[in-house]
């Protein structure tokens, strides 16, 4: 008797997690997926190789000419990413806190 | 009450994963968010009942509750309590039920660190992690139940194996299946990027800290077993080919494997198609090492016993393959590579090389562990390849691998010039090679050409990272100022990837250097001994100096009954060394078929090692005293005890005990000298220490931002033209 | 040559010589492994020379300590049939008694066999079987 009163209570438990969503008012359709996280995080690994490259440069891993000819060839595609950056547009308005998912 | 309750909830389990890949499958095609959360949030709701359900089968066992089948065929009421709650996953059933509550708890944690990412993909994710929680919880509910009982109880349990009560022995499968599970989300999340075709820097970003995270346990998981091995068992090895341990480092090899390559992809957009492919292989491969210790088809000594489970999971690993296979196939436009290698003299080439010697390790191995069906398939009858055949192969490949360990973190990426590689290989390689010279004077005749050669490519390593760190640090200072100490912490926790990198490399070849002493220079001997006799084991004296004999007189039983052994004296060129305690612990009977002294030992025997470790070697002992020489006494003793004074037989026994060490028994003595081990436990502890280095978060958003905003600023301050 | 051209050679060069140390690798896999045999058919068909995987269940009452090896008989797991004595030396594992399944590496010495050292693997009991009866660990 009590077992079955416990999973009663378990499936309960699961229903109400999993329908937490499905009980929201429904939040626009996302738009098209403008690709913007995958170059935020190609510009940061950009900045790092950048760093990196300045690194190695400091510890002697890399002459001075080598480095420079790295520097300003990283440079120019992290200048190529942030411009397509610039392209998708002002970043869109973030949805106010609380109706974010868990 | 419980068990119902257990199985009620592993059907339910079943039907949150089905409704899971639904919904987020659904969500994904609608672009309806609210069911992709939905799927999502059934992730974390398998996680809650599977945890019900391992808390109801843990406090079965805690509470001696026989009337669960598993209880009593694992537990008995004189286990002690920490082996009661580790026996759960002593047993088929019990082991897979945690595989897949670890499952269940590290794809929550992956859903949870994803929740505002890679949106596209994580439907997709979500859905093959939830399809492997399908898998196993059917199997759990409908073929392998921890939840049957049986009525009338039994009034006792059988016990768990004498064998396995030690605590790594407990943590091992733990922390193995941990690495497993975690193998499986970058595999969900590498199946999502090529479904929806978007294989870019924040997939990278995202998958590579699991395949870390992955890589880290497994390690330890089979570090673990492997010491296991060697201090507890009383052979003296810590690795023996067996296919349930290669089963465990194949996934863990290719692991290695996909962490170096994915640089390269992330630096030059390479190595696409091999990137994906290595991440499902992975996956692959641990779902066939989770199957291969548990099927019966290949002769282990860890198998637990021939199961019916071996058709779904066959199934399984085919769909796996299968469905890598045709993903990599039809995406393969997304994976064309931006850039090409440049020169064979550069870091993606020696990355590439590293690749292609783990790959050819993870092959070697997977031919000679399945090796018995092979030559069965080919020529009808099953052969077994041995150690001697692994170690030929297995020696070079990874002497070539540290090798490589050293060159790749130092030359430059895309081309290396002379002048480049004179600067920063100079020193270590003379370092390495007089190493080898010095070695070589050293150990004389004895020549062993492979553990030389690994002793030199070891210290190469060595050579590599510490001039890594001390040019770091001097670069530091100069532009700090800071403390030499001071500077190498900043330095570590500013470039967490590069340095906790170098710091795994260091123990690797630090591990590896005590694998190759201890194998290549161990004396061992295997005789028989009377007391007061000594033997010569690579230049020690080991003196069986006496016998010793106990027996426990723990009412709860829960240890060996009797303990025979040796004390034993070891002295080098006259000077005392070290005493070792070598014995063997005899544990009960589960019935009394035995008579009443005999069912009191009659049961399994386990080795005590008399072990004494050192940074330059370890002393190990193991014994195995005539026990059959004591039967005619034991005999005697069961017709002595009466009937109803069952505990008599205890005194019968302390006086056989008396006699043995009255008595100058001779016994069996297996001696060790094994040259650097420790090398090999604390290689893997720096190697550990490095995983976490490289795998903590990056510094905080503000910190972050700051960053960001002043390359931002020094970008558009020196404009370049593009063309370069 | 052009890069693509270069980039071609590259790859045929690396897979023909994967292709031959896998060649390699699988002959001499198949030379140097050691059938795996029950007592029937090792006693029917064994060569001198030749190394077997002994495979069976150590008949009950036939473990004796002769010194510095040990000896003990294999009996079919299946029963019936044949057992094969072995004499053996090397580590003997914590789980070795009899009624125990057992692996060995045999070869013919004389017209007996003789176990190779350290060869001996004695599966862990099985996690399903209640516990063998009147099985003495001696």
């Amino acid at each position: 008797m009590v077992g079955a009163l416990l999973v009663i209570l378990l499936l309960g438990g699961v229903v109400w997690l999993v329908s937490g969503p499905l009980r929201r008012p429904p939040e626009p359709p996302e738009g098209r997926d403008t690709g913007r996280a995958g170059l935020e995080a190609a510009r940061e690994a950009k900045y790092r190789e950048i760093r990196d490259a300045e690194m190695d440069h400091r510890t002697g891993k890399l002459s001075p000419e080598d480095h420079e000819r790295l520097d300003r060839q990283l440079r120019a595609e992290a200048i190529d990413i942030l411009r397509r950056l610039d392209e998708l547009g002002p970043e869109p308005r973030r949805s106010p806190p609380g109706s974010g998912s868990v | 009450m419980g068990a119902s309750l257990g199985r009620a909830a592993l059907i339910l389990a079943l039907g949150v994963c089905v409704y899971g890949i639904g919904a987020a499958l659904y969500g994904a095609r609608t672009g309806r968010r609210e069911w992709v959360d939905s799927g999502r949030r059934s992730v974390y709701a398998l996680a809650l009942v599977l945890t019900v359900c391992f808390a109801i089968i843990e406090i079965a066992f805690l509470r001696s509750d026989f009337s669960f089948d598993t209880v009593a065929g694992h537990s008995s009421t004189t286990t002690p309590t920490f082996y009661k709650a580790a026996a759960v996953w002593s047993s088929q059933e019990g082991s897979l039920l945690l595989w897949v509550w670890l499952l269940s708890l590290w794809s929550s944690a992956a859903i949870f660190i994803t929740r505002n990412a890679l949106r596209d993909v994580v439907p997709y994710a979500t859905a093959v992690l939830l399809g492997f929680g399908a898998f196993f919880t059917g199997l759990l509910a409908f073929m392998a139940t921890p939840f049957g009982t049986s009525s009338p109880a039994p009034v006792e349990g059988v016990g768990l194996n004498p064998l396995l009560r030690h605590p790594s022995m407990m943590i091992h499968p733990p922390m193995l299946y941990s690495g497993y599970t975690l193998f499986t989300i970058p595999f969900a999340f590498a199946v999502g990027a090529l479904v929806v075709r978007r294989v870019d820097a924040e997939w990278i970003r995202a998958i590579r800290r699991f395949a870390l995270a992955a890589w880290l346990f497994l390690g330890i998981g089979v570090l673990l077993g492997a010491r296991w091995s060697y201090a507890e068992l009383g052979w003296g090895g810590y690795w023996a080919w067996d296919p349930v341990e290669n089963a465990s480092l194949m996934p863990w090899l290719i692991g290695t494997a996909f962490i170096h390559s994915i640089m390269i992809q992330e630096k030059r957009g390479m190595l696409k198609i091999w990137n994906a492919s290595l991440v499902l292989a992975t996956g692959t491969l641990a779902i066939l090492g989770t199957f291969l210790v548990r099927s019966g088809i290949l002769q282990s000594i860890h198998a637990f016993g021939a199961s019916t489970l071996g058709v779904p999971f066959v199934i399984l690993i085919g769909l796996l393959v299968v469905g890598s296979i045709y993903l990599i196939v039809s995406r393969r436009e997304v994976l064309r590579s931006e850039h090409h290698l440049d020169s064979l003299l550069s870091r993606e080439a020696v990355f590439l090389l590293n690749n292609l010697v783990l790959v050819g390790l993870c092959f070697v191995i997977f031919w000679g562990t399945f090796f018995p069906l092979i030559s069965e398939a080919v020529t009808g009858s099953k052969a077994s390849v041995g150690p001697p055949w692994f170690d030929r192969y297995t020696v070079p490949l990874t002497l070539v691998l540290v090798l490589l360990s050293g060159i790749g973190p130092v030359i430059a990426w895309r081309r290396a010039t002379a002048a480049n590689a004179r600067r920063n290989f100079r020193i270590p390689a003379v370092f390495g090679l007089v190493t080898l010279v010095v070695l070589v004077g050293v150990t004389g005749d004895d020549r062993k050409p492979w553990a030389l050669g690994m002793f030199c490519c070891a210290a190469f390593v060595v050579g590599t990272v510490g001039q890594e760190f001390y040019r770091g640090i001097a670069a530091r200072r100069a532009l700090s100022g800071e403390s030499p100490v001071t500077a190498a912490v900043s330095l570590v926790s500013r470039n967490r990837r590069r340095y906790g990198g170098y710091t795994v490399h260091l123990g690797m070849a630090l591990l590896f250097v005590g694998v190759a002493a201890s194998s290549a220079f161990q004396a061992s001997r295997d005789v028989r001994l009377a007391t007061g006799q000594g033997v010569d084991v690579g230049g020690y004296r080991y003196t069986y100096v006496r016998q010793t004999a106990s027996v426990i007189d723990d009412p709860k039983r829960t240890g060996s009954i009797l303990d025979l052994g040796a004390v034993v004296d070891v002295t080098r060129g006259g000077r005392h060394v070290t005493t070792l305690y070598p014995s063997r612990g005899y544990y009960p009977a589960p019935d009394a078929s035995q008579g009443p002294v005999g069912s009191l030992i009659g049961g399994e025997a386990t080795s005590h090692v008399g072990l004494k470790a050192g940074l330059r070697r370890d002393i190990w002992s193991a014994i195995e005293p005539d026990i059959q020489a004591l039967q005619p006494l034991i005999d005697k003793g069961n017709r002595v005890v009466p009937a109803a004074h069952p505990d008599v037989a205890l005194v019968v026994l302390e006086a056989i005990a008396q006699h043995y060490r009255d008595s100058a028994p001779p016994a069996q003595f297996r001696l060790i000298v094994s040259p650097m081990v420790t090398w090999i436990w604390l290689g893997g502890l720096i190697v550990l220490g490095g995983g976490l280095i490289a795998m903590w978060p990056p510094p905080g958003r503000r910190v972050r931002a700051r960053y960001l905003a002043r390359v931002g600023r020094d970008l558009k301050r020196a404009p370049t033209t593009t063309a370069v | 040559m052009t890069p693509p051209r270069k980039r071609k050679i590259r790859l045929i060069a690396a897979l023909t010589s994967a292709v031959v140390l896998a060649g390699a690798l699988v002959y001499t896999s198949f030379t140097a492994a050691s059938p795996a045999v029950t007592p029937t058919q090792l006693l029917a068909r064994a060569q001198p020379g030749q190394t077997y995987q002994l495979t069976g269940t150590v008949a009950p009452g036939s473990i004796h300590r002769a010194g510095n090896a040990l000896d003990f008989s294999v009996a079919d797991r299946a029963g019936g049939g044949r057992s094969v004595s072995v004499a053996y030396t090397g580590a003997v594992p914590d789980a070795f008694r009899e009624g125990r399944e057992v692996i060995v590496s045999v070869h013919r010495q004389g017209p007996g066999f003789v176990g190779d050292s350290g060869s001996l693997i004695t599966k862990c009991p099985s996690k399903f079987a209640a516990a063998k009866t009147g099985s003495k660990p001696y």
